[in-house]
């Protein structure tokens, strides 16, 4: 029982912090904006909004158990994966492929998180998936831009499958005197990697003004980095006690996390940049597409869950 | 309506939903019940399921795509779906065997209120730039001239199932719904479509 108590005290503790996000965006589309439109509070305002369905939505697989929250996550994958091919350059040439990375690796891939296969779930996409896709695109003899596409294809699979298959990977974990308890797992990476997105936009909005990386992302500011990381580690030392990891390490893993979710979200937006687009799709509203929201979680999971394997398994 | 074939309506929009996102544009003019000829470029063909998905379900009750008898009347399936399901207005493209002019079948279907979905290219087109527009849309406008006719481009609906293949991949796909446009006075038959063909290509993202 002691690990229901615990998830739902985060989520309460979340809902808390919504419902005061929501009474300040009220607070300031009335009277700062006086009702009228204004760009600025209301992508606010449908951030929160959006923010509520997604915490709702996760909260639900948390309390149906470990399925649905792999079954959860197979579809985040597959709509992630969608975003991604749609804006990829890809080729007739290349339909095989495609087809094979949504019908059979996707559903693969999730099959191993759902059995617990550790070793074919290490090395599915690496290894076999990574030499399937050229030999499938081979097969239709199409030589143009062949490397590229290529490379494409992996990437989307890469990101959007295999990166995203470790949060709930995370749930296979057999951690001594933590049996039973790794939803936790799943509830610490996600609240510091979103908690750090997020203070990184309100420090950023509020304080910030010096640029950290102009070309690739003109929204992320050195006081947004500075503020919402040092906030989001000090959430990860707090939420310290859900995890195994003691209050210390708690906090150096959550410094991981962040770096890598900075990191992530900038290679995300010069990946954008180059496919000449500012959101990778429009499913949430607010953030953009499925991509947009989960561009860190990406680079996160995969680090936190073997730091996590090898130092406390 | 009957229960299966309305069944089978929600199963259709909500598999083309899942597949392609189905998001619709309306960047020319908004949803509305009035009586309307939409017509679109032609890629694949799952368009005028994609454009049916777009509309809300009132106007969905309204509207009946127009569609190659040939095509669809060849399976079981096929011609269950389009009879029943999508509620087609089927038309015989080969002129040496029909025995109704189309012209007169859509006019027909006008007549009794019904908005239309038509591709003015008349098949399924694989290159870059459209086809030539047929000129039976012209026939239709000047006998109709009160019904509106609105341009819609549909986006990269033929990366989902290209011509030739049978698996069709998940992609996200949008239709783009212009300004409405009538013909004009005096306006020729020749200038009238290639106005269309503009208009359509006009919606086109960059």
């Amino acid at each position: 029982m002691i690990i229901q108590r615990e998830a739902v005290l985060l989520f309460a503790g979340l809902a808390v912090v919504l419902a005061v996000a929501t009474a300040i965006g009220w607070t300031l589309k009335r009277f700062l904006a006086e009702g009228a439109p204004h760009p600025t509070i209301d992508n606010l305002n449908a951030r929160i909004n959006a923010w509520w369905v997604m915490v709702v939505v996760i909260g639900l697989g948390a309390a149906l158990g470990r399925t649905a929250l792999v079954v959860l996550f197979a579809l985040v994958s597959f709509f992630a994966l969608r975003e991604f091919l749609t804006l990829a350059p890809t080729r007739r040439g290349d339909h095989l492929a495609l087809s094979f990375a949504f019908f059979f690796v996707l559903p693969v891939q999730y099959y191993l998180v759902a059995i617990e296969w550790y070793g074919l779930f290490a090395i599915f996409v690496p290894v076999y998936v990574f030499l399937a896709l050229p030999i499938l695109a081979a097969l239709r003899s199409d030589i143009t831009r062949f490397l590229e596409r290529t490379a494409v294809v992996q990437w989307g699979v890469m990101i959007s499958v295999y990166c995203i298959s470790h949060v709930p990977a995370l749930l296979m974990l057999q951690i001594p005197r933590y049996e039973g308890r790794s939803l936790l797992l799943v509830l610490f990476l996600l609240a510091v990697v979103q908690a750090s997105d997020v203070l990184q936009y309100v420090c950023g909005k509020l304080f910030g003004r010096r640029k950290v990386a102009p070309q690739l992302s003109p929204s992320k500011t050195l006081a947004g980095l500075v503020g919402g990381a040092a906030s989001a580690i000090a959430l990860g030392a707090a939420l310290g006690r859900l995890t195994p990891f003691g209050v210390v390490g708690a906090a150096g893993i959550a410094a991981v996390i962040v770096a890598m979710g900075f990191l992530g979200g900038l290679v995300m937006s010069a990946i954008k940049r180059d496919l000449g687009v500012k959101d990778w799709g429009a499913m949430i509203e607010g953030h953009g597409g499925m991509l947009d929201r989960l561009d860190s979680v990406c680079f996160a999971a995969p680090v936190f869950f073997h730091l996590t394997r090898y130092f406390y398994t | 309506m009957r229960l299966l074939p309305q069944l089978l309506g929600k199963a259709v929009t909500g598999l083309m939903r899942l597949l392609t996102g189905a998001q619709a544009r309306w960047v020319g003019c908004g949803p509305a019940p009035t009586q309307r000829i939409y017509f679109a470029n032609h890629t694949s063909h799952g368009d005028f399921v994609l454009i049916w998905t777009c509309l809300p379900p009132s106007l969905r009750a309204m509207t009946r795509p127009v569609a190659g008898a040939d095509y669809w009347l060849a399976g079981g399936l096929r011609r269950y779906l389009i009879t029943n399901v999508l509620n087609g207005v089927l038309i015989d493209r080969d002129k040496a065997t029909r025995t109704r002019d189309p012209i007169e079948v859509i006019l027909a279907a006008l007549g009794e209120g019904w908005s239309l979905i038509v591709f003015p290219e008349g098949t399924r087109n694989v290159g870059a730039e459209l086809l030539p527009f047929r000129s039976g849309i012209y026939h239709v406008a000047r006998q109709r001239p009160e019904v509106e006719l609105v341009p819609v481009w549909i986006d990269n609906l033929n990366r989902v199932l290209p011509k030739g293949d049978v698996l069709p991949v998940p992609l996200l796909c949008s239709a783009t719904f212009g300004t409405p446009t009538r013909l004009r006075e005096g306006e020729g038959k020749d200038a009238f479509l290639a106005r269309l063909c503009r208009a359509i290509l006009a919606l086109r993202p960059a």
